[in-house]
Order: C-alpha cells, then sequence, then structure tokens
C-alpha cells in the first residue's frame, strides 16, 4: 500500500503544554512527541512524521489551539519531498 | 531525526486552510488552564456551532463559575457573568427582555448541579427559550477538583480518594436524563470530547440545539463530558480513556430528547 500525505499542520510549539492528546487522537499515527527538545515553557510538544490526512482530530482536541490544518489541493507520495 | 516534515510555517504547495489555530470567535492563548483539559475542545465546538449557524452578533453568552470562566474576556461573543448557578436565571431575563437574541449558558457540574440545581429546573420547567450547556468533569476543578453531585460511583476526586462510595457519599445525579421528562424541554442531549468522533457527534448536538432555540422550540440542554487530568489524579494521556471506561458508563453520550424530530412526544 502506497501512503501519501494528504495534508500538513503548522505547529505553534511555543503554546503546547504538553499533554499529548493529540498523539492518541492523530488517527493516521504520524503525530509523536519530541523526546529532547523543549519549548519556552519547558514542554515536550509534538512532531509531524508524512501521512498527514488533514482530518484535523488534533485540532478539535488540542486545549492549547497550537494546530493548523492545512490539506493539499493534490496529495503528495510519502517519500517524495514534502516541501 | 530526519523524516519530520516542516510545521514551522504554512505548507509552499496549494493548499487549503482547514481549521485555523483558534476559531475566529476565540483569541489564542486566552486561557491558562491545565493541560489535558477537555474544556477547551468544548467552549471551541460551542462558538465554531454559533458562527456556523451566522447566530454570532445575535448571541450572547451567559458564564458561570468556574475554569472554564477564563475564556470569558477572550471570546469575541457578548458574555454575562453570572453569580455560581444563577446563570439560567440570568439567561431568562436577558432572552425575555431581548427575545431576538440567542442566548446560551456555560456552566460545570459543580456550578449547575450544585450550587445552582434549582435555577437550572424552573428555567427547564417554565419552557425558556434558551440554550444550557453544562460542561461535566465530576470535580469541583477550579476550587481544588471536589466531588460534585454528577461525580460517578467510584470516582476518584480530592475527597474520594478511594472513589466516590455510594454508602458514604450517596449516588450521583444524571443532570440530562433528569430534566428530559420536563414538559417545556425541546431538546436534551449528552457529548464528550474525549476523541475525535465524540466532537463530531457533539458539534451536531450543539447546532440542534441552537437551531432549536432559534425556531423557538423550547428550552434546550447539552451536557458535555470534559477531562480533567488534575483533578482525576492521572496522566493527561489517560484522561480520555478514563472518561470512556468510568464516566461514559454512568452517563451515557447521545441524543435524549428532541422535538423537533418527534413531534408527538
Amino acid at each position: 500500500m502506497t501512503r501519501e500525505s494528504r495534508g500538513t499542520l503548522v505547529i505553534d510549539i511555543e503554546r503546547c503544554k504538553g499533554c499529548e492528546l493529540c498523539i492518541d487522537a492523530c488517527k493516521p499515527g504520524v503525530l509523536a512527541m519530541t523526546t529532547q527538545s523543549r519549548n519556552d515553557m519547558g514542554y515536550l510538544y509534538p512532531e509531524l512524521t508524512p501521512g498527514c490526512t488533514a482530518c484535523h482530530a488534533c485540532a478539535l482536541i488540542c486545549p492549547d489551539f497550537v494546530f493548523q490544518v492545512w490539506k493539499y489541493d493534490d496529495p503528495v507520495a510519502v517519500g517524495e519531498a514534502a516541501p | 531525526m530526519s523524516n519530520l516534515v516542516d510545521t514551522a510555517a504554512p505548507p509552499s504547495r496549494p493548499a487549503k486552510l482547514v481549521d485555523d489555530f483558534a476559531p475566529p470567535l476565540i483569541l489564542p492563548g486566552a486561557h491558562k488552564l491545565c493541560a489535558g483539559c477537555g474544556e477547551p475542545a468544548a467552549i471551541r465546538s460551542v462558538v465554531e456551532m454559533v458562527d456556523e449557524l451566522g447566530l454570532t452578533s445575535r448571541s450572547v453568552g451567559v458564564f458561570g463559575i468556574g475554569c472554564y470562566t477564563s475564556f470569558s474576556p477572550g471570546m469575541d461573543v457578548e458574555v454575562l457573568q453570572a453569580l455560581h448557578g444563577r446563570a439560567p436565571s440570568l439567561a431568562t431575563g436577558l432572552k425575555r427582555v431581548q427575545p431576538q437574541s440567542i442566548v446560551f449558558t456555560i456552566q460545570g457540574d459543580g456550578d449547575m448541579v450544585n450550587e445552582g440545581l434549582q435555577e437550572v429546573i424552573h428555567t427547564a420547567a417554565r419552557g425558556e427559550n434558551v440554550t444550557c450547556i453544562m460542561l461535566n468533569n465530576g470535580v469541583f476543578g477550579e476550587t481544588g477538583g471536589h466531588m460534585t453531585a454528577t461525580t460517578v460511583i467510584g470516582q476518584r476526586t480530592k475527597n474520594s480518594l478511594e472513589g466516590r462510595d455510594p454508602k458514604k457519599h450517596g449516588y450521583p445525579i444524571r443532570m440530562a436524563e433528569m430534566l428530559a421528562p420536563l414538559d417545556g424541554v425541546a431538546y436534551v442531549a449528552r457529548g464528550a470530547t474525549n476523541n475525535a468522533g465524540n466532537i463530531f457527534q457533539l458539534r451536531k448536538m450543539l447546532r440542534s440545539a441552537f437551531q432549536v432555540q432559534a425556531d423557538g422550540l423550547g428550552f434546550s440542554f447539552v451536557e458535555i463530558l470534559t477531562m480533567c487530568p488534575t483533578g482525576w489524579f492521572l496522566q493527561t494521556g489517560e484522561a480520555p480513556d478514563y472518561l470512556q471506561d468510568k464516566l461514559q458508563g454512568f452517563h451515557k453520550v447521545g441524543i435524549i430528547k428532541d422535538l423537533a424530530k418527534a413531534p408527538d412526544e
């Protein structure tokens, strides 16, 4: 099965409080918390790996309004450079 | 870490915005609630439904006292601040003086059920054409996480550390089921904010509730189960499952009464 990215996120990491609700909410499982880097408030924050479907589950559940969700007009195959 | 997508700026390839950071009616960063709280998602759904129905300029929110009150200064909807539990009465007065306005209350379980239970019951029984929204997490979140009247059996709070015991603490109240049989009530539903599926369902419920008010059918009530990992003594990531197992087992999610769909009842 070829995976593709149907969308992407802009993540405002400075507002994140590291609650990890988005990690479980993400159906394709493409969000992962950082293990080392922290934001200015000292929290770990989520990072995106390719495969986002722009379902905006993360944005709906996020208590701190960290996510901005974009849906690509044309999906990008995973592995291709996704700008 | 090479396999990461750059999330610092919007994409350069053609794309359309699905969801902005904060909904248009909420100031981003306007609250100081704990990590993992379920209330921002609930408030977001409320104001987005108001916006979607095109009722923004006519809407007035009446806030009770609780953690969610920290949203009131950062919302682009008219807001009235009520005393503890008195929001439905204030909403009644407002709706009677300005019948063209869309009036909704935002209250917690402590505010609505413990502090001002009679206000909401009488408002519902009179069939006032307002929408009451209750954020139910089973604890007095703002004042330290004590037990409320909706805390479910076995739920841990500050003063039920071993879990709520009916022999010692009595039984909880199912608010939505209690209001539904009243004649003045047109719409009653219970949603939850613990996962995306429930939030989508909740948004439909809120849309129906506001539509009931806009159509002048009577009192509408939406109860929203929200996470409070701080008050539940849990890691933030465990709270959605705890809500599913504990709270949803007692407070069943679903539409309990809808007069718009079944006018004969």
